[in-house]
């Protein structure tokens, strides 16, 4: 067993603790959960230092085989890592520490299974970053949404149920369209390793077929990302779930679908992609507009998240379409700097449930008055989102947009117009929540104790560093970016 | 036929069979004449005769393909992979019903035995059938006998009905099949499937519209057996009205008898049988039972969202798993008949297995409403935890038997030639409608709270065919290869 396995099955540690402990005092399970989810951070760490170092991570085990005709198909275990999804591994193993940090004061009732499922839902998102073949990566796909569907369906808000139910269909919808292009890659490519595809493709003239599955993919990552006309159910989780599992949700789970467009889409089928680039530009402006537009009108702050990510990932798609290699190093960017802002409001954001139960910017107005340190959390927050240089937001959108002008400057030139929308809700939002006149619905509220003050500072080291050294992330997806960018150009 | 020539017969091939029909027999004399004492150690004897019966067969594991009896009786791979499954699903039937805690049909107990020991003899004669009338014959016995277990308990109401509707509907669709076959051997002048076969690989000539009618009415009688359109309605009522071994039996044992006999017929007779110069007479028909496979996965799928009763909604889901093995025998691929059987195989587990949950609830709680299941999580982790395991390989959830099973069936279909997407788009579709009523099943057992504060256990008979049924779910989930590479 090698360390990236290792790391994979390192939440069933904690999993299987919680599983002996059996039904403990509640302080007993959230000591035992806290610590048990440090382990998978310390290993991806490891992780990250060996791929840094250059050695082999790769690791290859049969598994199952399918005999058609003459042809003999393998299925086999093999987990790698690229630059890419070594830094979503780490985001992942960062952000699920905190949130369990954090549940372990919001969630009070059943935390026994909330933990036990929650380090279920992250053996499931570190399999799909370290799978090497498409059926792996399917199989941990699917895995992640049964954690998700009772996480949200228990713990959730007022329409926990209809939000699971809403989660599972089309969430479900998708996967099953990603399992049929993956079979038909599976039955033309004979393999469905990701490089040995990729090569097959790259020869192959079965154009008809290959935009077929470009398509698919399209779809099946377009409900994960998720891409306009699908969002519904995202909004539903982002509002209805419970904070600390939106952490996790917004802030990898989503990166999932920009993970799988970049490295199956971009990486597999570049010559199809290249053909529905001007569709993914348009679909990334809708994204970022629409999005955008319907931020500036809710009266939820969950909500306004909501469409913030709606509108942040049209800037995915945008650099995605751009197909160069700012465009994608743009793509990447956003996926882990917006992934380190929404952790970060989420966490802002429970940290305020526990103490006024609700989120409608109207109640909270005046927050400032009260908890002046949380307010001011909130405004960095919104800086970092609304892409203030100096913040991890602001180098991704910059790069997004040095690609898609180079090759698209018209859509590159009415997208600018988001990034004004993107500063006007923000703002609007957070002023109208912190500096509004104060109606003092509350009562006295205590400011950031301790260990919330800890894990907000935590990201916004991670956010602050990102924005003043970019090379932290350029360095390590340098060489995937070229890999990717070959592809592309040949 | 001489006596040198009766000797001259291997007749070791059908030590199974024999194994079964003499416990058979001898159950029912001893329940006849037996003592009361000896009574409850009836189902032993049954369990016993089953697992002798699989040992024999695992001992023809390899062997060369023989026919006998004058072609009526083959044994081939494929009758040896295929009675597996119908032996293994016996057995956990059988434990299933040793199982049971409420002894309100203690009357009835032998009866069930020796009924389900006939109908799995039927079941084995039609997967080793090579004519006609055997198969025939074959289909009947396990017809007649699952008539009599589904009325067996004549003072419910349910049960009478159930057996009625399952009476009538049978025997129209016997008559259909029966028509079907007068069709075919009008064509061909023989029973024997080797001589129709042959009969049929010449031209057909003027007799082509003949074999298509002959085709499509023999379809639509046996397609009763595995419960697909148009013969589906009588599912529900009958699954509501048995008991629910009964229940697991006519879903697993008799639907597998189905798909065997709908193998052996028509990829025997008509998948040689050249049609218009080119293609076999299969190959054109493809398309009706593409629709039909189209229906079955739509109707079943959509219907069970609205199901309230347990045995209801595993009915209507258990139609909508029908529709999915159709994909497999449409997409006409080498690995067409390893994904019936592996399909059939995961079914048998993941079916029983919750037929099993269900049986213990509904004779804890004499119901067999959805309620049954609220808070079952608060009451039996355990219980709950498996209950999870078998919906999620209903559902097709990956590291479960039927997710291998489903992945099975698109790659088949994707293979084809050409290539079913839409079937395999339909399966999809139906499979995330599953979804809803899947997961509101779990919804139930996690997230509701129980109606009065309880504790659900285990017995320990009862925990035998869970563990079993757990054991295969996720045992051909995790390790496929296991059984694919059994089946080569």
């Amino acid at each position: 067993m090698g360390t990236l396995s290792l790391l994979v099955f390192s939440p069933f540690i904690g999993l299987i603790a919680l599983l002996l402990a059996g039904k403990q005092s509640d302080n007993i399970t959230k000591r035992i959960a806290a610590f048990s989810s440090l382990i998978p951070l310390i290993l991806s760490i490891l992780v990250y230092a060996q791929y840094q170092a250059g050695s082999g991570l790769s690791e290859i085990l049969r598994w199952v085989q399918f005999e058609v005709g003459e042809q003999t198909l393998t299925l086999n275990y093999e987990l790698a890592v690229d630059g890419f999804s070594v830094i979503l591994i780490l985001l992942t193993t960062i952000i699920a520490v905190l949130a369990v940090f954090t549940s372990s004061w919001q969630i009070k009732q059943n935390s026994h299974l909330f933990f036990m499922l929650m380090f279920l839902l992250e053996f499931g998102i570190l399999g799909v970053f370290s799978a090497d073949n498409l059926i792996l990566f399917f199989i941990f796909f699917e895995i992640t949404l049964i954690p998700m569907f009772f996480l949200i369906g228990k713990w959730g808000g007022t329409d926990r149920e209809e939000s699971a139910f809403s989660y599972i269909i089309y969430n479900g919808l998708g996967s099953m369209v990603l399992l049929i292009a993956i079979a038909a890659i599976f039955v033309t490519a004979g393999t469905t390793n990701f490089s040995e595809a990729a090569e097959y493709f790259r020869t192959s003239n079965e154009a008809g077929l290959q935009l077929g599955i470009a398509i698919a993919f399209l779809i099946a990552f377009g409900v994960k990302l998720p891409i306009f006309p699908l969002h519904s159910w995202m909004v539903k989780v982002h509002v209805h779930a419970p904070p600390a599992l939106v952490m996790i949700h917004a802030g990898v789970l989503l990166k999932i679908g920009a993970y799988g467009l970049i490295k199956f889409g971009v990486g597999i089928l570049p010559a199809s992609f290249t053909t529905l680039a001007p569709l993914i530009a348009i679909l990334g402006l809708v994204n970022l507009l629409y999005g955008a537009y319907l931020a500036l009108v809710q009266e939820e702050l969950r909500s306004v998240l909501a469409y913030s990510s709606i509108s942040h990932m049209g800037i995915i798609l945008l650099g995605v379409a751009a197909l160069n290699e700012a465009g994608i190093q743009g793509a990447i960017f956003q996926s882990v700097s917006h992934g380190l802002i929404s952790a970060l409001f989420f966490l802002l954001v429970g940290i305020l449930l526990v103490r006024t139960r609700t989120t409608n910017l109207r109640k909270l107005s005046g927050l400032a008055r009260l908890t002046p340190v949380l307010a001011g959390f909130f405004l960095v927050a919104a800086l970092a989102g609304l892409g203030l240089p100096g913040m991890s937001g602001f180098v991704s959108e910059f790069t997004v947009f040095l690609g898609i002008f180079e090759n698209m400057p018209v859509i590159g030139a009415i997208g600018t117009l988001g990034i004004i929308m993107t500063v006007v809700y923000m703002l609007r939002a957070i002023l109208k929540m912190t500096y509004g006149t104060y109606r003092n619905m509350f009562g006295d509220m205590n400011d950031l104790g301790m260990g919330e003050l800890i894990p907000a500072t935590i990201l916004l080291i991670c956010i602050v560093v990102i924005g003043v050294y970019p090379n932290t992330i350029a360095l390590t997806v340098q060489q995937t970016l070229e890999t990717l960018l070959v592809g592309i150009g040949g | 036929m001489d006596i040198q020539t009766l000797l001259s017969f291997e007749w070791g091939m059908m030590a199974p069979e024999f194994t079964i029909l003499i416990v058979g027999i001898l159950l029912s004399l001893l329940d006849l004449f037996g003592k009361d004492t000896w009574k409850k150690s009836l189902p032993w004897l049954a369990v016993g005769g089953v697992g002798v019966a699989i040992i024999f067969l695992l001992f023809q594991y390899g062997h060369g393909d023989i026919s006998i009896l004058g072609n009526t009786y083959v044994f081939d791979s494929f009758a040896f992979y295929f009675k597996l499954i119908l032996l293994i699903a016996t057995l956990l039937i059988l434990l299933m019903v040793i199982s049971r805690t409420v002894q309100q049909e203690v009357r009835d107990r032998g009866e069930y035995l020796y009924l389900l020991l006939a109908a799995l003899l039927g079941g084995m004669m039609v997967a080793s059938g090579g004519d006609l009338i055997s198969l025939f014959v074959g289909l009947e016995l396990l017809s007649l006998s699952s008539y009599i277990m589904v009325g067996l308990r004549k003072r419910d109401v349910r049960s009478s009905e159930g057996a009625m509707k399952y009476l009538i509907n049978g025997s129209i669709a016997t008559a259909f099949t029966l028509f079907g076959m007068s069709y075919v051997f009008g064509l061909t002048g023989s029973t024997k499937l080797v001589d129709i076969a042959r009969e049929m690989s010449g031209s057909l000539g003027s007799g082509e519209p003949v074999a298509i009618i002959g085709f499509i009415i023999m379809f639509v009688g046996l397609a009763f057996k595995i419960s697909t359109v148009p013969f589906h309605m009588w599912t529900p009522d009958v699954y509501e009205g048995a008991v629910t071994p009964v229940s697991a039996f006519l879903s697993v044992v008799s639907k597998s008898a189905g798909f065997i006999i709908i193998v052996r017929i028509f990829w025997g007779i008509f998948g040689n049988a050249t049609f218009g110069g080119s293609d076999t007479l299969f190959a054109t028909m493809i398309d009706f039972i593409a629709v039909l496979a189209f229906l079955t996965m739509f109707i079943g799928n959509l219907v069970a969202l609205r199901q309230r009763n347990m045995k209801r909604l595993l009915a209507y889901s258990s139609i909508g798993h029908a529709g999915y093995i159709l994909i497999p025998l449409v997409s006409l691929t080498p690995v067409s008949l390893e994904n019936i059987w592996f399909y059939l195989l995961a079914y048998a587990f993941m079916t029983i297995g919750a037929f099993m949950v269900i049986y213990i609830l509904e004779q804890q709680k004499q119901s067999e409403d959805i309620s049954i299941f609220t808070g079952l999580y608060r009451e039996s982790p355990a219980l709950a935890i498996i209950m999870t395991i078998f919906l999620a390989s209903l559902a097709g959830i990956p590291g479960t038997a039927g997710f291998i099973g489903k992945f099975n069936i698109f790659v088949g279909a994707v293979a084809a030639d050409p290539a079913q997407y839409i079937l395999a788009g339909t399966m999809a579709v139906m499979t995330v409608v599953s979804y809803i009523y899947y997961f509101n099943i779990m919804v139930q057992m996690y997230i509701r709270k129980p109606q009065l504060e309880g504790t659900t256990k285990i017995a320990r008979l009862q925990s035998v065919p869970l563990i079993l049924c757990v054991a295969g779910t996720i045992g051909l989930g995790v390790f496929p290869f296991i059984a694919l590479n059994f089946f080569h």
